[in-house]
């Protein structure tokens, strides 16, 4: 052991002076499910970097046609309140499926969850023909900045909710295999967190390219 | 059935990356001989490569970090005696070659140096320091090191089979495009950063989660070590910088793999668009490297000072300013590009700011050292080493923070030199400080001292004959990435530098003699306290190595320097003679789902790669299943008994004890 002895440069922050049981208590590590919920919504918080880093691009390009279609040539406002709808509604499902798992009601559970499988499913259907229809009409990524922008942007929120649509199908999988485990109930909590931030993505999308682009 | 993939891919005429990838095909081939033969597979297998324990996987990070180092180090070498001896000549490296070599040792030291050196350290300290028994999650903690690894694996199979980006270190559209780059060797980038960054952004949420959810009792946030807050503020960036860098690589593959156009030249893409969206990540990357190793130098510069860090608030604050301004500070990598006098300005002073908390910083090292009784072990060298050349290598900074200055000295070997001297003088130095520091922590003995001061001579006066002649050279308007050059007044600089290179390389050798000395010798060089520098924080409070769950009983925080103020305590009041009542502890149990979820990531960067859709798919479907079946398991977790808790501590209660008394008498 060094000889060395010293004096404290700094009086201990947290307690006040003369107060000696003053002092701002830390419990100790948080519980499993507060820890897991954290670390995902830092992954949510990252991932909605990556959407910026697209709504971005997108806002750089939009003029960027190269003499092709505009977002008001194109779009279907029709077909994306549609979409719309059954995304919100998909989320308020995924709530039901939530709840049904804390109380613990398997068919409930995989009621809802089904519900937002088949929602999810007709928003990726809607989604699929709206691309098709652009590509068929000459209005693929490839045409202009402009269409790559969008095509990426709409296309990276589409996948997301495939990646959902398989986590969802696994999770009820796994429910029906092995019922409502603490830790099966921690990832049933980081799905319906993701799910429900691809809804607030959406709101973004729907805003900011269909809403702003149908402006002629 | 092969895509793109064919026997032309394998340069059987270009002697150098032939012969390079031999050697290395031929050590690879030799290790894993010796360890089948030798028989260590089942223990390799059972406690390194499936093991979810921090303290290994932060060993495994550190080690991946130094052989790449070599790896790095060896593209060094190679274009230093290129540009000694391509004096209106041609040298003997082939333009192409040279630009895949300059590319290959940026990436790699980068993302496959540094970044695995850093987030190694703070894994293996992190959690001791905190006085908790691993990470928040420990088998994603694995995931994130093998597919860290994976990336490597990408970037060096890229010697043999194919070839490697001629873009740079940063694959700057156009050139980057698919017109000008059809071959391979940007879409190995591509992947290889596509898969790596996977695992450093698991590796952020992970620490990120760690330090804000899981402390010990009584650990708040203004008692916790300075690593601990600059891995915080490092981590808080990853999370927050490297999905910039997925979206931006993900925009270059789209453009390149379905004719998109975010970056190209016609049909109005926006060249400068990734130019912004790379720095936006780049500047961050740059202090996500540079404040863990700021940490370090707390760390070792108050425990071999023996005294507590002097203006710790103010540390902590500077940490944060940094973590913020960081994010605001891009532009400064293209003055050049022509956004205007205002922009210009804006960014200019924004990166002179943060020289401020910097130098904040550079004021408490030296003041807490002011006063001190300093031991001039290697660690507390590698400290001062740092603080003599990063100074400089700041002020260089904030030369070319200025814009009309950066007009000038723009992509010239100045700038060169002066990344250089902040990132080998800041980032490495600390790396290597940090690695003599804890390496007694991670493996119970310590390193040689006499061989690794004679590394950090080696390093420090390699360092400064190696690029301080770039400055100068710079300075006479020599530009980067030249595989030859006609001008005389820039010879006599080059074969100094190039003279620096080889100094260095001594040093390495120095580290490679170091270890295995320090191995041979470990014995004589044992820990047998746990605490061999009179640490100041957590981590010196439990055994070397210390047991796989870390602390027995978990610590009770009171203050600052947790573990001196325990020490203090413990000699006034002869307190800790009495047995704590150990129990039961749960540990999570090893997974290979790491491993094997590497194994199908790189079977698809490589598939990826090379347009072999099926290989795509079966990776995908391969991993996807590797995780089901992980989530399907119905043990994660296993018992050590209160009776093994107690044999193990107890053993290390009587060392400390022995240890203690020998040196009061």
């Amino acid at each position: 052991m060094a000889d060395t002895t010293l004096a404290y440069a700094h009086p201990d922050p947290h307690r006040l002076r003369g107060i000696p049981h003053a002092a701002v208590v830390h419990e100790g590590p948080a519980p499993k499910r507060i820890v897991t919920g954290f670390g995902f919504w830092i992954f949510l918080l990252s991932d909605i970097v990556m959407f910026s880093c697209f709504f971005a691009t997108y806002a750089v390009l939009v003029d960027q046609t190269a003499g092709g279609p505009k977002g008001s040539e194109l779009f279907d406002l029709r077909r994306v309140a549609v979409e719309t709808v059954l995304l919100l509604l998909s989320s308020f499902t995924c709530g039901l499926a939530n709840i049904a798992a804390d109380i613990r009601n398997k068919l409930w559970f995989q009621v809802g969850m089904a519900a937002t499988c088949v929602l999810g499913l007709a928003f990726l259907y809607l989604e699929a023909r709206e691309f098709a229809d652009l590509v068929a009409r000459g209005a693929g990524p490839t045409r202009s900045a402009f269409l790559t922008a969008f095509f990426s942007l709409v296309g990276c929120h589409g996948l997301h909710v495939s990646a959902g649509i398989l986590w969802l199908l696994t999770m009820m999988a796994q429910v029906f295999a092995k019922g409502f485990r603490a830790d099966i109930g921690r990832r049933i909590m980081c799905f319906a967190l993701f799910w429900h931030a691809l809804d607030i993505i959406w709101v973004a999308v729907f805003s900011v390219v269909y809403l702003l682009g149908s402006k002629p | 059935m092969f895509g793109k993939l064919s026997w032309s891919a394998i340069p059987i005429d270009q002697p150098i990356p032939m012969i390079a990838s031999g050697v290395v095909a031929l050590v690879i081939l030799g290790v894993l001989a010796w360890v089948v033969l030798a028989g260590h597979l089942p223990y390799l297998w059972r406690e390194w490569i499936t093991s979810v324990d921090h303290k290994r996987i932060g060993v495994m990070y550190t080690l991946l970090a130094m052989v790449m180092l070599l790896r790095g180090f060896s593209d060094a070498l190679m274009m230093r005696s290129q540009q000694a001896v391509a004096f209106q000549s041609q040298g003997y490296l082939p333009p192409e070659h040279y630009n895949q070599i300059f590319s290959a040792h940026g990436t790699i030291m980068i993302f496959f140096v540094a970044m695995p050196f850093v987030i190694g350290l703070m894994n293996l300290v992190v959690p001791l320091q905190l006085g908790v028994r691993d990470v928040a999650f420990p088998t994603l903690n694995s995931v994130g090191f093998w597919l860290t690894a994976t990336g490597a694996l990408l970037v060096n199979i890229s010697l043999v089979v194919g070839e490697f980006a001629r873009t740079g270190w940063l694959p700057y559209p156009p050139l980057s495009e698919l017109t000008y780059s059809p071959g391979v060797g940007v879409d190995y980038y591509l992947w290889a950063l596509q898969i790596s960054g996977v695992g450093t952004l698991v590796a952020g949420i992970n620490l990120v989660t760690t330090v804000l959810k899981l402390r010990t009792r009584g650990m708040t946030y203004l008692r916790m070590p300075m690593f601990c807050w600059t891995t915080l503020a490092s981590n808080l960036l990853i999370v927050a910088a490297f999905p910039i860098l997925t979206a931006t690589l993900a925009m270059l593959i789209l453009d390149r793999y379905f004719g998109f156009h975010f970056f190209t030249n016609e049909a109005g893409g926006n060249v400068m668009m990734f130019m912004n969206l790379i720095w936006a990540w780049g500047h961050p990357e740059v202090y996500i490297l540079v404040l863990p190793a700021f940490g370090i130098f707390s760390e070792v510069v108050s425990t071999f000072s023996g005294k507590p860090l002097f203006g710790y608030r103010s540390m902590v604050l500077a940490t944060m300013a940094i973590c913020v301004i960081s994010f605001m500070v891009w532009l400064h990598h293209f003055f050049t590009m022509g956004a205007g006098p205002t922009v210009n300005a804006i960014f200019g002073i924004a990166s002179m700011i943060i020289a401020v908390p910097t130098g904040v910083k550079i004021y408490n090292w030296l003041f807490t050292m002011y006063g001190g009784r300093i031991r001039f072990d290697t660690p507390m060298l590698w400290a001062i080493g740092f603080m003599v050349t990063f100074i400089l290598g700041g002020l260089t900074g904030v030369l070319v923070a200025v814009p009309p200055a950066d007009f000038l000295l723009h992509n010239s070997l100045f700038l060169v030199a002066h990344f250089h001297n902040v990132i080998i003088g800041g980032v490495l130095f600390g790396a290597f400080a940090g690695y003599a520091y804890w390496f007694p922590k991670a493996f119970g003995f310590r390193l040689h001292e006499g061989l690794g001061k004679a590394a950090f001579w080696c390093w420090l006066i390699g360092f400064y004959v190696a690029f301080m002649p770039l400055y100068a050279v710079g300075f006479l308007g020599m530009t980067r990435r030249m595989q030859h050059y006609d001008v005389p007044e820039w010879r006599p600089w080059l074969l100094i530098a190039a003279a620096g290179a080889v100094i260095i390389l001594i040093g390495i050798v120095f580290q490679i003699m170091q270890l295995v000395v320090s191995i041979r010798h470990r014995e004589e060089l044992r820990d047998r306290t746990g605490d061999p520098w009179d640490g100041r924080s957590l981590e010196w409070a439990t055994a070397s190595p210390p047991p796989v769950f870390n602390f027995a009983i978990p610590p009770d925080v009171t203050g600052e320097d947790a573990y001196w103020s325990l020490k203090v305590h413990a000699k006034q009041q002869s307190l800790g003679k009495r047995e704590p009542d150990y129990k039961d502890i749960e540990m999570p149990r090893n997974s290979p789902t790491g491993f094997v979820c590497a194994f199908f990531a790189t079977i698809m960067g490589f598939a990826l790669i090379w347009h072999i859709w099926w290989m795509v798919a079966a990776g995908a479907i391969g991993a996807f299943t590797t995780f089901v079946a992980f989530a399907w398991r119905d043990h994660d977790e296993y018992v050590i008994s209160a009776n093994e808790v107690a044999r193990i501590d107890r053993a290390n209660v009587e060392e400390r004890r022995a240890m203690t008394s020998l040196a009061e008498a």
